[in-house]
């Protein structure tokens, strides 16, 4: 008698307890989701308000013309399309073979305290203030020569670029078995041969991801670029020169009281993130069926992450 | 002959590489008067790995060195004093009131991100991957949109939101009791600034917290479903006291992104100077130690103390940040055990 009295006092008991942490559970769960809906809607409204509010913004004369007086809404942002593609092209330039051979040097012959020390300093140097960099560039170039020189911007700029492409490379080069490079040596192929024609071929698409990536972030840079090409109104006319770029453009416009200029500064955010966006989703989905590609993206992810 | 003693290894060895180094170890004697394409290679490689190095030491060296004056002329008080007048004679610069900005945005942007990013990156890991795979896809697309496109959303969109919705409602009913909500409900403000910077550091810390909350082993899950744990039971009892160091180290590093960060900051925080900078409340305009860099620099002669005080200040962020970094990156890979080291040699 007693007994049954006692198990169904804990049977009680036990529903009790099952139905409180139940109830905790389903909370913490609506909670969680409320937390990705929140970090999803900021994302959604700030493609939604470039597209909308950039869109008046574009035409022809927008993407072509050099920018009219202060105020008017007419003209375009033409020097800083052009400059951005100058800029970070020189950038390019510079970043890729150091970022590609310092990748090469952290996979192929890591294996000691420099090149470890290399990789730690590169991850540190990857999270940078960007804008320290570009007072580096500044410091360096601008002050050395005397004038805002475009080569200061693509330098800070390739400073940005080249730890990220150097991390890329050397997980990319990881990812290509062993095996590969015994076959190679096998054939009686000298290191650096089997390097660059064996190892970088079969690591080539997780690279052109790491440089397009790295390629993608410079992009949206503004921060070093305020102190090394200064921002102009005119098309390109030498490397001595000051020059324009698309961010610099959009925060000298943010900064002016007048409808137009606000919205001239939607149509340049609109040209900047179809570049990059165009940049990220295009390689996404030219590789998304490539597992290995999806590999590397995935261990990168949290390296490269997004602006500074 | 007495390669004989490197031959029988060789037969015995099933490991491939290995005898291919034996191999190369013994036709490497007769190349050596050759122009060695291989010691070329590797001295370039080197060479580009160590850039990164002599860039940092150049870097520091040269902030030093340029912000020389500033530090001779303030010594300590440039650190701990309040002023910034760049006028001609009555020069007189204190970095405390961008140090306090910088920390204090950081801090209240670390309050809000990071909570959330731990949900994402929880709700991520334990999602199928049908649903998984595209939710990480769009968190890591926050990541790809330029800070000055923040900035600008900020500056036309969401400013004026929160302002109606939240700061002026906050304000009129807590305004002059607490002390946190007072201050002039403009938009231009740490809070707003906060907010901006909390989900601009959300895909860093979300993506690392579910690569760490990944490498638990799956026993551990499961021994805790075995208990009869709920999926919130399982993460407490699990998942959490695991990777603990882990998380803390994305947390660092979601700061580290938030101290450096420039544009989005400059375009909202109020850009105030001197005293005005260190905020009273969450409505109170500020200054960074980024945007007073971004705001300042063009401005600033080089012949005068302006910019050696710019520099400086820029000095003591990157110290800031690196510290922040070094940690951060300790503690994640401790926690990610990442086999570091090359494939071979």
């Amino acid at each position: 008698m007693n007994n049954i009295e006692k198990r169904q006092e804990y049977r009680a008991l036990f529903k009790q307890n099952v139905q409180k942490r139940l109830i905790v559970d389903k909370i913490v769960r609506i909670i969680i989701i409320s937390c990705v809906i929140a970090a999803i809607i900021p994302l959604g409204s700030i493609l939604l308000e470039v597209f909308k509010n950039g869109i008046a913004a574009i035409s022809m004369e927008f993407i072509t013309q050099v920018p009219g007086s202060v105020g008017s809404g007419t003209g375009g942002v033409g020097p800083a399309i052009q400059g951005t593609l100058i800029v970070v092209g020189l950038a390019s330039l510079m970043g890729v073979p150091i970022g590609v051979l310092s990748g090469i040097f952290l996979s192929e012959f890591g294996d000691n305290r420099l090149a470890r020390s290399v990789r730690f300093f590169n991850d540190v140097f990857m999270e940078f203030p960007s804008i320290v960099l570009g007072i580096f560039a500044f410091l360096v170039i601008v002050l050395v020569l005397g004038h805002f020189s475009v080569w200061a911007g693509a330098f800070a700029l390739a400073l940005i670029m080249f730890p990220i492409i150097a991390r890329t490379t050397e997980e990319s080069l990881k990812m290509v078995p062993v095996t590969y490079r015994e076959a190679g040596m096998a054939l009686g192929l000298r290191k650096w041969v089997v390097t660059m024609r064996i190892v970088i071929a079969a690591a080539k698409e997780g690279m052109v991801t790491g440089i397009m990536l790295s390629v993608a972030r410079i992009g949206g840079e503004t921060a070093p670029l305020i102190m090394t090409i200064l921002g102009s109104s005119l098309f390109f006319a030498n490397m001595n020169t000051p020059m324009d770029a698309l961010p610099l453009r959009i925060w000298r416009l943010s900064m002016l009281p007048y409808e137009s200029a606000q919205l001239q500064g939607w149509g340049a955010a609109l040209v900047l993130i179809f570049i990059i966006l165009g940049i990220n989703l295009g390689l996404r989905t030219l590789v998304l069926h490539k597992k290995e590609t999806m590999e590397i993206l995935k261990t990168l992810k949290e390296k490269i992450g997004g602006r500074k | 002959m007495n390669y004989i003693n490197y031959i029988i290894p060789l037969w015995i060895s099933d490991n491939s590489y290995c005898t291919l180094k034996l191999l190369e170890k013994i036709l490497s004697k007769k190349n050596d008067r050759k122009l060695d394409g291989d010691k070329i290679f590797k001295m370039g490689a080197t060479l580009a790995g160590c850039f990164v190095l002599i860039v940092i030491v150049l870097l520091v060296f040269q902030l030093i060195t340029q912000s020389y004056p500033i530090w001779e002329e303030e010594g300590l008080s440039f650190i701990i004093g309040t002023d910034w007048n760049a006028a001609d004679g009555r020069e007189s610069f204190g970095a405390l009131p961008y140090i306090v900005g910088t920390l204090v945005t950081s801090a209240l942007a670390m309050a809000i991100g990071v909570p959330l990013s731990i949900g994402i990156a929880m709700f991520i890991s334990d999602a199928p991957k049908k649903i998984g795979a595209p939710l990480g896809f769009l968190v890591e697309l926050l990541a790809a949109v330029p800070s000055i496109i923040y900035g600008l959303w900020g500056l036309y969109v969401f400013r004026g939101f929160f302002m109606n919705i939240i700061e002026k409602p906050l304000y009129n009913t807590f305004g002059d009791s607490i002390w946190l909500f007072s201050g002039t409900p403009f938009g231009l403000d740490i809070f707003t600034a906060s907010i901006i910077l909390a989900i601009m550091i959300i895909p860093t810390v979300s993506s690392v917290a579910r690569e760490v909350m990944k490498a638990v082993p799956q026993q551990q899950k499961e021994a805790a479903y075995m208990l009869g744990a709920t999926k919130w039971e399982m993460f407490k009892l699990a998942i959490f006291p695991y990777s603990k160091t882990g998380l803390i180290g994305a947390s660092i590093l979601g700061l580290g992104r938030a101290v450096g960060e420039t544009m989005a900051v400059t375009m909202l925080i109020g850009n105030a100077t001197g005293l005005n900078a260190i905020p009273e409340s969450l409505f109170d305009p500020s200054q960074t130690m980024s945007s007073i860099i971004a705001n300042e620099f063009v401005e600033a002669s080089p012949a005068g103390l302006h910019l050696p005080a710019l520099i400086a200040v820029a000095l003591i962020l990157l110290g800031i940040a690196m510290v922040i970094n070094i940690i951060a990156h300790l503690l994640v890979t401790r926690m990610l055990k990442v086999k570091e080291g090359a494939v071979n040699s």
